[in-house]
C-alpha cells in the first residue's frame, strides 16, 4: 500500500520535474524576445516603423536610423548563398544517398560533418585570405563584397543542408524505390519524380534551416563583406548586414543609439520567424495532401 | 481449366547467389501465356527470390548475383543485349504490401505512362480512366482522382497499386503474396481481378494460401530447398494435377500438411 503510495507520488514528481525543465526552456524564449522587443520598440515608435526599416541612412550620431541597406545587404548575401549551397547540398545528399559506394561514404560522412565543425572564424579567416583576393584579382573592386560572403556562407550551410536531405531520403520506405523502378522507370527517374518528392519536406526543412544559419551568421560576415552601410549596386559591392550592425556597434552603442540596435535585432528576429513559419506551413501543407 | 498455351517466361539453369548462399539452384520453367501461375512452397525456399529474378529487381541488391538464363519471348532477360528497364516495363510487379507512392490517385497512375515519353494531358486521363476500370477502382474514386492515394483503404490501394502497374502496359504481371495483407473481401476481390486479367496478361503469384492457388491459378509451381539449403523446384504441373495427384512425396506432405 505504501510502496503504491510512493510509486505514485514519483511519477507524479518526475512529471512535474520534466514539466518544470520543458517550461524553463520555454521561458528563456519568452525572456528573450520580451528583453529584445522592450528594449527596442520604443525606438521603433520614435522614428516610425516604415522610416526605420525602408530608411536609408544609418547615422546614429546624427540620430538617422534607417536600416534599409542592411535588409538588402542580408537578404543580398543570403540569396546569395542559397543560390549556391541548395544546388550543390542537394546534388550532394542525393550522391550520398543513392549513388555513393560504402567506402565513399566512409570518408564523405565524417567530412561533411568536419565541415560543419569549423568555427565560423576560421571559416570567415579563409574567407579573407583566399575568396576576397581572389575576387579583387579576378573581377576587381575590393574583394569585400556580396559575392564573398555568397561563397563562404553557401559552403558553411552546406552541411546542413545535405545530412537533413539526405537523412530525409534515406528514411523513405524502401518501396517506393522498388515500385518505381519496378514500373520501368530509370533510377533518375526515380529519384527526381518519387524520392525527391516523397523527401521533399525533409529537405525544405534542411534547406530553411540553412538559410536561417545564414541569416544568423555574424563572424563571417564582419569579416568579408567590407561592412559599408550603403545600397550595393552590384555583387561585387561591400554591404553590411542586420547581424553585422549589432556585432559592430554594440560594444559601444548607448541611447538611442543601442535602442535602435536592438531594433535591428526585432527585424531579425521577425525574418527567422518567417522562415520558420513558411517551412511549417510548407511540411504541414505536404503532409495534409 | 484453360489449355497452357504458348511460352512466355521461360528459364534455363538459372542460379541465383547472395554472396556465397546459393538461394536458387538450376530452376527450369516454362511458364505459358495468358495464364496464372503460382508458385507455392514452405517460407524461406526463394518464391520470392525466383519471382524477383524475372523483373531483376533482384539487381538491387549489390551480394545478388545470377547464372544461367531465363527469356520474355525468347528474348534474354539478362546479359548484355537485355535492358532492365525495358524488362521491366514489360514485366510488372505488385507488392505484398500496398506501396503506393505519397501522390495523388491520378498521379500515381500516371507517374509510369510519363516516364516512358507519354507526355499529352488527353492521354493521360485515358490512361488513367481505363486501367482504373479494369481493377474496378474507377466509379469508387473518379471524383477523387487528385486526392492522396494513401487515404484510400488498403484494398483499394492493392487495386490501385495493381492499376498503377497496367498503366504501362506490361504483358507480365508479377504478384508476391499481394492479398496476404488484405481482408478477405478485398482478397476475393483482386483474385477475381487475376482471373480477369489473365484473358490478356501472363499472371505469376507467390501464395502461402493454397485455396487461393487452387481458386486462381492454371499451373502451380512447388518449391523447397534441398538438404544443401538450395531453393529448389520440386513440381511443376498443372494446378488440378497438382492438388490432385501429386508426383513428388514431398509436394505431397506439404499439400496436405497446409491443408491439415
Ligand atoms: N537480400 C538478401 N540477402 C541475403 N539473403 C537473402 C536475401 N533475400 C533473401 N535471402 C535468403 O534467400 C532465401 C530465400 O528467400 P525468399 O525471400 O526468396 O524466400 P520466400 O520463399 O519468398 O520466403 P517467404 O515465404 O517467407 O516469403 C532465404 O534463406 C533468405 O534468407
Ligand atoms: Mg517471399
Amino acid at each position: 500500500m505504501k510502496k503504491k503510495f510512493w510509486k505514485k507520488f514519483r511519477d507524479r514528481l518526475s512529471g512535474r520535474i520534466f514539466f518544470i525543465l520543458a517550461l524553463s526552456t520555454i521561458s528563456a524564449l519568452v525572456v528573450i524576445t520580451v528583453f529584445i522587443f522592450v528594449s527596442g520598440m520604443p525606438l521603433i515608435a520614435e522614428v516610425g516603423l516604415f522610416s526605420f526599416i525602408f530608411g536609408m541612412n544609418w547615422s546614429p550620431s546624427q540620430g538617422q536610423f534607417g536600416i534599409l541597406p542592411m535588409i538588402v545587404g542580408t537578404v543580398s548575401v543570403t540569396l546569395g548563398a542559397a543560390l549556391i549551397g541548395i544546388p550543390v547540398g542537394i546534388c550532394c545528399s542525393i550522391f550520398m544517398a543513392e549513388f555513393a559506394p560504402a567506402k565513399m561514404q566512409v570518408i564523405f560522412r565524417p567530412a561533411i560533418q568536419l565541415l560543419a565543425g569549423i568555427p565560423s572564424v576560421v571559416y570567415g579567416f579563409w574567407g579573407m585570405i583566399f575568396i576576397v583576393p581572389a575576387i579583387s584579382s579576378n573581377l576587381g573592386g575590393l574583394g569585400m563584397s556580396i559575392l564573398a560572403g555568397s561563397i563562404i556562407l553557401g559552403i558553411m550551410i552546406l552541411p546542413t543542408i545535405i545530412s537533413i536531405s539526405e537523412v530525409s531520403i534515406i528514411a523513405l520506405p524502401r518501396h517506393y524505390k522498388e515500385g518505381a523502378l519496378a514500373l520501368g522507370m530509370t533510377h533518375w527517374q526515380t529519384i527526381l519524380r518519387v524520392q525527391l518528392p516523397a523527401a521533399k519536406s525533409g529537405i525544405v526543412a534542411g534547406v530553411i534551416l540553412g538559410i536561417g544559419r545564414a541569416v544568423g551568421e555574424t563572424m563571417v560576415v564582419i569579416m568579408v563583406l567590407g561592412n559599408a552601410v550603403a545600397m550595393p549596386e552590384s555583387i561585387l559591392d561591400s554591404v553590411r548586414t542586420l547581424t553585422t550592425n549589432i556585432g559592430l556597434e554594440m560594444g559601444y552603442a548607448s541611447g538611442a543609439h543601442q535602442q535602435a540596435l536592438f531594433a535591428t535585432g526585432i527585424v531579425l528576429f521577425v525574418i527567422i520567424m518567417i522562415l520558420n513559419i513558411t517551412a511549417q506551413y510548407i511540411t504541414r501543407k505536404k503532409v495534409k495532401k | 481449366m484453360r489449355k497452357p498455351r504458348k511460352s512466355k517466361i521461360e528459364t534455363k539453369a538459372l542460379n541465383l547467389y547472395y554472396g556465397d548462399f546459393h538461394a536458387l539452384g538450376d530452376i527450369n520453367v516454362d511458364i505459358p501465356e495468358c495464364a496464372i501461375t503460382a508458385i507455392i512452397g514452405p517460407s524461406g525456399c526463394g518464391k520470392s527470390s525466383l519471382l524477383r529474378l524475372f523483373n531483376r529487381m533482384n539487381d538491387l541488391i549489390p551480394s545478388a548475383r545470377v547464372e544461367g538464363e531465363a527469356f520474355l519471348d525468347k528474348e534474354p532477360i539478362y546479359g548484355k543485349s537485355a535492358y532492365v528497364v525495358d524488362v521491366r516495363k514489360k514485366i510488372g510487379m505488385v507488392f505484398q504490401k500496398p506501396n503506393v507512392f505519397p501522390m495523388s490517385i491520378y498521379d500515381n497512375i500516371v507517374i509510369g505512362p510519363k516516364s516512358h515519353g507519354i507526355k499529352s494531358r488527353a492521354e493521360h486521363d485515358k490512361i488513367v480512366e481505363t486501367s482504373l476500370t479494369q481493377v474496378a477502382l474507377w466509379d469508387e474514386v473518379k471524383d477523387i482522382l487528385r486526392k492522396p492515394a494513401q487515404e484510400l483503404s488498403a484494398g483499394a490501394q492493392q487495386r490501385l497499386c495493381i492499376a498503377r502497374a497496367l498503366a504501362v502496359n506490361p504483358e507480365v504481371i508479377l504478384m508476391d503474396e499481394s492479398c496476404s495483407a488484405l481482408d478477405p473481401e478485398s482478397t476475393m476481390k483482386i483474385e477475381g481481378l487475376m482471373l480477369e486479367l489473365a484473358q490478356k496478361y501472363t499472371i505469376i503469384i507467390v501464395t502461402h494460401n493454397m485455396e487461393q492457388a487452387i481458386r486462381v491459378s492454371d499451373m502451380s509451381m512447388f518449391m523447397m530447398i534441398d538438404d544443401k539449403r538450395i531453393g529448389r523446384l520440386v513440381e511443376y504441373s498443372s494446378t488440378s494435377l497438382m492438388f490432385s495427384n501429386p508426383k513428388d512425396k514431398r509436394t505431397e506432405d506439404y499439400i496436405t500438411g497446409r491443408f491439415g
